[in-house]
Parts: C-alpha cells; structure tokens; sequence
C-alpha cells in the first residue's frame, strides 16, 4: 500500500455527490400496475436461481417415470411435486464421470454437479451458482445468499477452489444479514444515506489500496487466494454502494419481522422448522431485491430421527432392502420427507405474490444429489430436477430422458437460460456442448 | 496532543508483551534441555501465506486490547489437510461472506477500543481537541498497533494512509475518535492482518530465509498461537533473529512464559480435530447425560491431562495413552461413572478436581477419553469402524482407504440383529466380503478395543447382554482390552513418528515432505526421551523452520 486514500473519494461518498456514478440496483423506477414489469421500460422483473442440493439420491424403480416428454405420471419419491407438475422438469439418466480418479463418495458427485468436474488445485473453477451469480447478482445486494437448514455452514457454493461459500444456518442469522441493519425498505417514504456507511465505503477503498504492495511478493497460487479475497471485498464495496442510493419502491416486498432464535440441528423437526422460517426469508430477500441467486443445503449429513440409532445416510448403506416392498423402507422415508422439504420451499417462493404472479415466476431452481442410488453409491442415473421457468427462459413440465449423457448438460443448460455466456461447461468426459434443448424455451 | 500517562500501561500489558514477572514465568514449563536437530541437508517447502485462524484472531485481539473485548462475529470455517487446519490455512482465501464478519468485527473492535469506557487506558495519548483531527495522536497509536497487527513496523507509507484515513474521517464526522476508530477498523480488515505473509530474503544457494519479522512471526504462531511481544519483536529489529545463538535465546524466553500453554493446547485442538465438537450432536434419549457441557469438558478434560503431563511435568509423550491420571467436572464424573466430590458452592461454574483411576482399571489414557470415544462415533452409537480408523489416522499418521463403492453394508451395525448382538459380530460378517476385509482388519480390531465405551463416552461392559470382547492385536502386538491397547499404542514407533510429522507440518502450515528434517527431528525425540517441550525446542532453533523454497509461478492446473 502507497497511495493515500483519496479525500476526493470520502467527500464524493459523505456529500453523496458521486451517488448517480454508482451502479444502481435492478429497479431505479416503479413497477407496472400489474406488478410484474418496470413500468418506465417495460422489462420484465429480474430472473433468479437457486439451487437445492439434497444428498443420497433417490431409489431406482421409485422416481424416473415410465413416459418421457410431457404426459408423464410422477412415482412414488415424486408424487409430492403433483402439485407443481407443470412447473418441474424431471432430467433421469445422466451420470458423473470419473475419468480414473478415486471415487470420494459423497464428495466426488457434489464436486461434478456444483464445479463441472473434480477439482485439481485451490484455483479450480467456481461453482455454476457463482457463474451466475457473477452474470445476474452484481447489482443486487448480497450477490448470493447460501443457507443450510441442517445447522452446519457447509456449502457446495464456491468462488473457487480456495474459496467455499459458507452456509449460514441459523434462521435469525439470515434475517438480521438480510433485514438487519444495512437493509433500506424500498418501500419507505424516506430515505437518508447513513453516514457510517460512507465512511465503511471509504475505509474498505484504502484496503483495497493494498493489494498491489502484497501481490507482487506472492506466487501464483497465493495470488489467486489473495485476489478472493480482493473479490470478496469487492462484494461489499458493492453492497455500500447500494445501501447508500435510494432503493426504487418494489410493491411486492414485505419487510418481516424478527425471527426468533431457533434451535438448529440435524433432527427432522429441526430441519423442518428452519426451512419453514428460511424459504419464507429467501422468498422475501427476492421481493425485496437484496439478491437473485441463492442456495440450499438441506442436510450435509447426519439427518435423523430423534430416538434413533441411525441416520439417513447410515441407513441408506445398512438398512436391508425389505423383501416385501423390494426397497430400503426407512431410507425411503427420508427420501420422501426430504423431497416434501423442497416442495414446501418452492410453496414459499409461489406463496409471495407479485402482481398476479409469485416469485416463483422468474425463479429457476436446480435440485441436484450426489449419487444416483446412495446404497451403493452409484454415479449414474441420476436424478436432477428443475423448478420454475425463470420468467419464461424454460420450458418445464416434461420428463427427459438423458440416456447416460454427462450431468453437467444440465448444469450447462441452466447457465446458459441464466444469461451466462458459456458454450461448454465440465472436465475431461464431463465437459459437454450439449444444452437439454427440450427445456430450453 | 498531550502523551497520557497510560502509555506505559497499554504497552506493557494489554498488549501483555511484557507485563509477566520472569518468576511467573518458569512456573509451568521448566527449563528445556537442548536437543539441536539442525541437519546439513534438508529439502525447504514452499512458502505459503496462512490465514489467520478464528482462535488467532481472538488471540491478537486479546492481547494487544485485553480479553474485555468482544469480537461480535464469527469466522469461516476452516478446511483440513493433511490432517491439521494450520495446513489448510495456508490453503484458504477469504469470500464475501467471511468479508462481511470480519468488516463487522474490525468496526466493533475499533469502536470499542475508542470508547469512552477504553480509551485512556488502550490510546496513548489525548487530541489537542476531541471534535478534530490530531494526526500526532493517530501517529504515536497507529503506529504501535501496526506493529503488533502487521507483525512488524509500519512502513512510512502505510502510517501515513492510516494518519490520512483518520484524519479524512475525523473531518467528516467532527469527531478525533471517530476518525481513529474508521482508520483502525481498516487495518483489521487489511489482508495484511488477516493473512500471514511470509517476507523473506534470498540465500546463495537459491533457497530463502523468512526475513527477521517473518521469523519471529513463525515463532509466536508456532510457540504462543499469536502475535511476537515487543521483546520479539526488538530481537527481530536488532538484527537478532539473524543468528542461531539469537534465536534459540528468545525460544528459551518464549519457552518460559506461561503463553507456551496456549500453543500446546491449540497445536492438540488442531491435531485431534476438536473442531468436530461444534457439529456434534448425540441423542437426547440414547444418551441423556452427554450435555453441551459435557462436550466442552471433554476436550478440556484431555487438554487438561495433556498440559500436565507433558508440560507440567515434563513427562514422555507417549505416556499420554496409558496415564490413569486425569482431571475430572461432576459433568464427567456422571458420565464415566466414577464419583467426582465437588465442594465448590452451589452455582459455581463446575470446578477441575485431579483423579486418578486405579491401576487395574480398563480407562486411563486419552483413547479412553470421552474427547477420543464420543468424537468418533454416530449420533446414535459407538462405532468401532470411526474409533480405529480415527487411531490409525490421527495418532499414527496412517491413511486408511475411503470404502469402496458398491458394498453392501446391510448388517454391519443392525444392532437388532439377533444372530449378531455385538459390534464385534457384525463387523466380522461384514469383513467376510474380501472388498471390505483388507482395510477392516487394519482398524476395526483397534475401535472394538474401546467397545466398552458407547457412544457418548460411558463405560459398560455388554452389548445387548453379551459380553464386550475388547481383545484384538495392533501391528501384531495383542491386547485384550483399552488399557493394553493405549501401551500398544505408546510402545507403536508410528506413533512418535506420527507426532513429530504432524507437530512438524503445524508449525510450519504445510505438510513437512524433508525426510532429512523429520528424521533429525525423530532422532532427537527419541534421544530426551519424547519430551514435547524439547521436541518443540528443537523444531523452533532449526534453520529449515525458517528456510522455503520459491513458490511457483504458475498455479496448479486450473478445474
């Protein structure tokens, strides 16, 4: 660091004056009587995306419907989405491919659906959400937001190699990161710039000052470390910069309450209780325009029942297959408590209305697993859902069939409905050209 | 600018460098014998920018403002490799989210630290005027401050930005502490501060040596799991750490102070993973008394019997498996069932009392420690399988396969099973599949071992109303029971080797590939009869500890 902060630079942020030079967020101007365009251009209200990352799969025979295309019957582990049939896409058939590397299991899948292929080094690439969160989030308040409803921090969410998005897993840590202080109501009346903002904006300038005095005594991977870091930083200049513009008023957001302080933890019922309280906050950050892009680990590992011996991902490997039902009984219970969990996340995001709409409208989601069949720890017929159309960017309601090809067509196809300029996506046989064409409107 | 009459004060002893009388000093660590372990020839490791971890924050922040100071937010968590976090440190950056807790912890510091409650005592001198800039009264405090946060002075560019951004903000807001307080809270958002770099020079033979600050940086990290003292940092500045004679006299100083403790217990923390404990849960109906409590007692517990053996008194390291001498809370004595006489008065916090079990009892040495037995099992259980695989990999520096894919696991801990009521009996159906068998053998004897303890840590002697057989071999050495596995463990030569590798890699936040050093190392264990606090000695005075090589220019290949 040798360049003193710039007066220039506090006095443009405590007058204000340099206000209009700051990106602003994604509505400077009121909605449409409907509620679901901007009324001065008549574009439509953002898209957003979301991930929900469910480990230990589903039961072969149990999900991948008989009829491909649109007609088809959900079974038994998919009946819970009847509801939101016309809104899903179910993708059967894809798989992880190894390459000849050691299979991590429970570590290897997340690593090829989330980062396209299985990492080499700390300055591997970020995961898809961070791609788009880079196209679409720059100009909201919180680029992303991950949150885990099993009360750990783990994240599948990553900037890179080195840099893992932690989860947050209390409900009222989300609130108070969003609603909290810092949090200016589109809605309101008034708006007065704090002054302890511009000065946080001008002290995070002078650090940002030093990155060249540090960059040039490292080698290169310390570098890219360095340069998350910078990258993180950047993120909060960002998120100043917002706080201290006028927020354009958003008809559709409603500021909660505080959420009380809850017990989190890998129990049913405390998974349930958080994600009630959580999906119900991510839906109104999205009202309320503090993000676009989000993410949900709904349990690392461990979920369980209270009284019990085992937990879900002990039972998928021991729990004999009942003859009489010809499949794993208490693993299958999880399966489908866990899939309710989703539906009910979704049911959040359709229940805050916009217009006469919801915010489920401009919202994908991508629901992705670890191995296609936890018992054994397959690789291949994996199952992968999305949810929503993202405001028209999808085609949903259809059952794809992916005969074998690399998961990561998905993941590339979503990308691409997300804005992210990309013409292939994955490693090695990961890496595909391919989009899902079927889903792409 | 007036200079207060607290100067002294906050440099002698919130910064705590150099408060403690020398006779508190010599308390706890007796005087070391020298074991030098320098090797001709050793191959150096790349040097590597570490990230400060969590416990090193709060550690700095304590002494350089005193413990009164709440921090008001929480770290990323921390990524493990090769076995210890002080190597993933060097691996991790930080991401917006980890930004935004340490943005609000440097502004709850720095608010804190100017209060009205704080000031006279942490700042060192007063404004000509409170409602204006005093860039003399920014100097003399950041300036100080620098030093101790960056870990070595200032330089006159960075001082005057620091003086800038105070005096700019004390403008804005017609306010001295204000100002004071904007331009600290920017250092410690500074990767200067949340990042230790190492600065180094060039030697002949194409290697580096950390430069004097760096030095005495890996020796406070290593030593203290914190920032150098002023006396440190003096050596650093005379050019003192620039010879081995005046290293080793400040390792013998460092070695003295009461601080050595805090090392020790981070470097154990580390090394056994106790991080695990803030994501472990047991349930509530199955174990009724493993508490929030109980957990926390058990590491201290284990640090406790740890801290007194082998720096209190001196003792071998490997004793620490068989040992039957501990320190107990009414919390452990419910859960190990022994009775722990509390006379505290009631509402006191739970009081350490020292307890030795008897000579023939199956528990003694921390395998047998609820830190150990409640760690590596389920939510639900014991597990045999974790327990052993745990030895092997953190004890013995043994790397165990991850399971193979497509195995069945039907009826390896179906405890119901009526035909296999023990974890024993299950596990040997299990192994029958050859796929399985190779890596059972190798750790599942261990974890069977410790079956007489469930999964909260409690002692019992059956399972299902069979008797628990404890017998089993280690490397071909039989046992048949804990006790005699702890002095299977304790005569195992892995296990020295396995503590002189990881202890190794956690001074210096890489994995420690130079047979030569390690193998110096291992000879002058061996040679004071494996005392830690030679062991430490001998890795802090040797010149590979402060020797790397050049990074690399390119990164690993990227995704």
């Amino acid at each position: 660091m040798t360049k003193l902060i710039s007066r220039r630079n506090v006095l443009r942020s405590t007058t204000l004056g340099g206000a209009a030079a700051l990106p602003l967020p994604f509505l400077d101007c009121f909605l449409d009587n409907s509620g679901k365009a901007l009324a001065a251009t008549g574009a439509a209200l953002p898209h957003c995306f979301g991930t929900w990352w469910q480990g230990l799969g589903l039961t072969p025979g149990r999900w991948i419907p008989d009829k491909a295309g649109k007609d088809y019957e959900n079974k038994a582990e998919l009946k819970m989405f009847d509801r939101y049939k016309h809104r899903i896409n179910i993708i059967s058939g894809t798989k992880y491919f190894l390459d000849g590397r050691p299979l991590e299991t429970h570590t290897t899948g997340w690593q090829i659906a989330s980062q396209g292929g299985i990492p080499t080094g700390v300055n591997s690439g970020p995961s898809l959400d961070s791609t788009i969160a880079d196209t679409i989030g720059k100009n909201t308040r919180f680029r992303s937001l991950e949150i885990s409803l099993d009360g750990s921090r783990a994240s599948y969410s990553k900037r890179a190699g080195s840099a893992s998005n932690p989860s947050e897993p209390s409900p009222l840590g989300l609130y108070t990161r969003i609603f909290g202080p810092g949090f200016k109501d589109p809605n309101a009346a008034d708006f007065t710039p704090d002054p302890a903002v511009v000065l946080r904006r001008s002290v995070l300038s002078y650090v940002t000052d030093e990155r060249k005095s540090m960059m040039s005594q490292l080698g290169a991977t310390d570098k890219a470390r360095l340069d998350q870091y910078f990258s993180g930083l950047r993120q909060i200049e960002q998120q100043l910069d917002i706080e201290l513009q006028k927020p354009a008023p958003l008809a559709a957001c409603t500021v909660p309450g505080k959420v009380d302080e809850t017990k989190t933890g890998r129990e049913v019922g405390e998974v349930v209780a958080s994600n009630k309280l959580m999906s119900k906050l991510v839906a109104q950050a999205l009202a309320c325009g503090q993000t676009r892009v989000f993410n949900v680990v709904i349990g690392a590992n461990g979920l369980r029942q209270p009284g019990s011996q085992q937990n879900w991902h002990m039972l998928t490997h021991e729990e004999p297959v009942d003859d009489r039902l010809g499949f794993q009984k208490e693993t299958t219970w999880f399966i489908e408590w866990a899939n309710q969990q989703f539906v009910d996340f979704i049911g959040q995001l359709d229940a805050m209305k916009e217009g006469d709409g919801s915010v489920l409208d401009r919202v994908v989601m991508l629901w992705q697993t670890d191995h296609g069949y936890a018992r054994t720890h397959t690789m291949d017929a994996l199952p992968i859902l999305t949810v929503g159309n993202a405001g028209g960017r999808l085609r949903t309601g259809l059952h794809v069939p992916a005969n074998g090809d690399p998961a990561t067509r998905v993941g590339l196809t979503i990308q691409q409905a997300m804005g992210v300029s990309l013409k292939n996506w994955g490693l090695l046989s990961n890496e595909t050209s391919k989009t899902v064409t079927e889903i792409l409107a | 600018m007036s200079l207060s009459r607290t100067l002294s004060v906050f440099l002698g002893c919130t910064a705590l460098m150099a408060c403690a009388p020398a006779a508190k000093q010599t308390a706890t660590a007796p005087a070391v014998a020298k074991a030098p372990a320098q090797t001709a020839a050793f191959t150096p490791g790349e040097m590597v920018m570490r990230r400060l971890s969590g416990e090193q924050y709060q550690n700095i922040v304590a002494d350089v403002f005193g413990p009164s100071i709440e921090l008001g937010g929480r770290f990323e968590p921390d990524l493990r490799v090769g076995g210890l976090l002080a190597v993933g440190a060097g691996t991790v950056s930080i991401t917006a989210v980890g930004m935004e807790q340490f943005d609000a912890m440097a502004r709850n510091i720095a608010t804190q630290v100017v209060s009205d409650k704080n000031r006279a005592l942490m700042i060192p001198c007063k404004p000509a005027d409170v409602k204006a800039a005093d860039d003399a009264c920014v100097g003399i405090f950041m300036t100080r401050v620098g030093e101790l946060l960056y870990r070595r002075p200032l330089t006159e560019a960075e001082l005057k930005s620091y003086i800038g951004v105070a005096h700019l903000a004390a403008d804005a807001t017609k306010d001295f502490y204000a100002g004071l307080s904007t331009s600290l809270a920017a250092m410690l958002s500074s990767p200067k501060f949340l990042f230790r770099q190492e600065l180094v020079t060039a030697n002949t033979d194409g290697t580096y040596s950390l430069d004097a600050y760096s030095k005495a940086s890996q020796l406070s990290f290593f030593l203290w799991n914190s920032i150098p003292d002023l006396p440190l940092l003096a050596a650093a500045r005379k050019g003192e750490l620039g010879t081995r004679a005046g290293v080793a006299k400040q390792v013998d100083r460092m070695m003295a102070s009461p601080r050595l403790e805090h090392g020790v217990r981070a470097f154990f923390t580390d090394n056994f993973g106790f991080d695990e404990f803030n994501g472990l849960t047991k349930d509530a109906v199955l174990f009724p008394k493993f508490s929030a409590q109980a957990a926390n007692d058990a590491q201290e517990q284990t640090l406790r019997t740890i801290v007194d053996l082998l720096l209190k008194n001196r003792g071998d390291y490997r004793d620490i498996f068989t040992t039957k001498k501990t320190f107990l809370t009414q919390e452990l004595g419910a859960i190990y069932q022994v009775p722990v006489v509390d006379e505290s008065p009631n509402g006191a916090p739970d009081a350490w009392l020292p307890f030795e079990f008897a000579k023939d009892d199956p528990r003694g040495g921390i395998l047998t420690q609820m830190s150990f037995t409640s760690l590596h099992s389920p939510p639900g259980r014991g597990s045999p399988t974790l327990r052993g695989k745990a030895l092997r990999e953190v004890l013995l520096c043994q790397k165990v396969p991850a399971p193979p894919a497509a195995v069945k696991f039907d009826i390896v801990q179906d405890t119901n099973n009526p035909v296999y009521k023990t974890a024993r009996d299950r596990l040997n159906a299990h192994a029958s599949n050859p796929v399985c068998a190779g890596c059972h053998k190798i750790i599942d004897p261990l974890g069977l071992a410790l079956e007489n303890f469930d999964g909260a840590g409690a002692f019992r002697t059956t399972e299902q109303g069979v008797k628990i057989d404890t017998s089993g071999a280690l490397d071909g050495v039989k046992f048949t029971g804990a006790a005699e596995l702890g002095k299977a463990v304790h005569d195992n030569p892995a296990t020295t080797a396995c503590l002189v590798n990881r202890l190794t890699s956690y001074a210096v936040g890489r994995e420690v590939k130079d047979t030569a050093w390690l193998e110096a190392l291992k000879t002058s264990f061996a040679a004071t009869g494996y005392r830690l606090p030679d062991l430490m000695h001998a890795i802090a005075t040797s010149d590979a500890f402060f020797t790397v090589a050049a990074p690399k220019t390119q990164t690993a290949s990227a995704q």
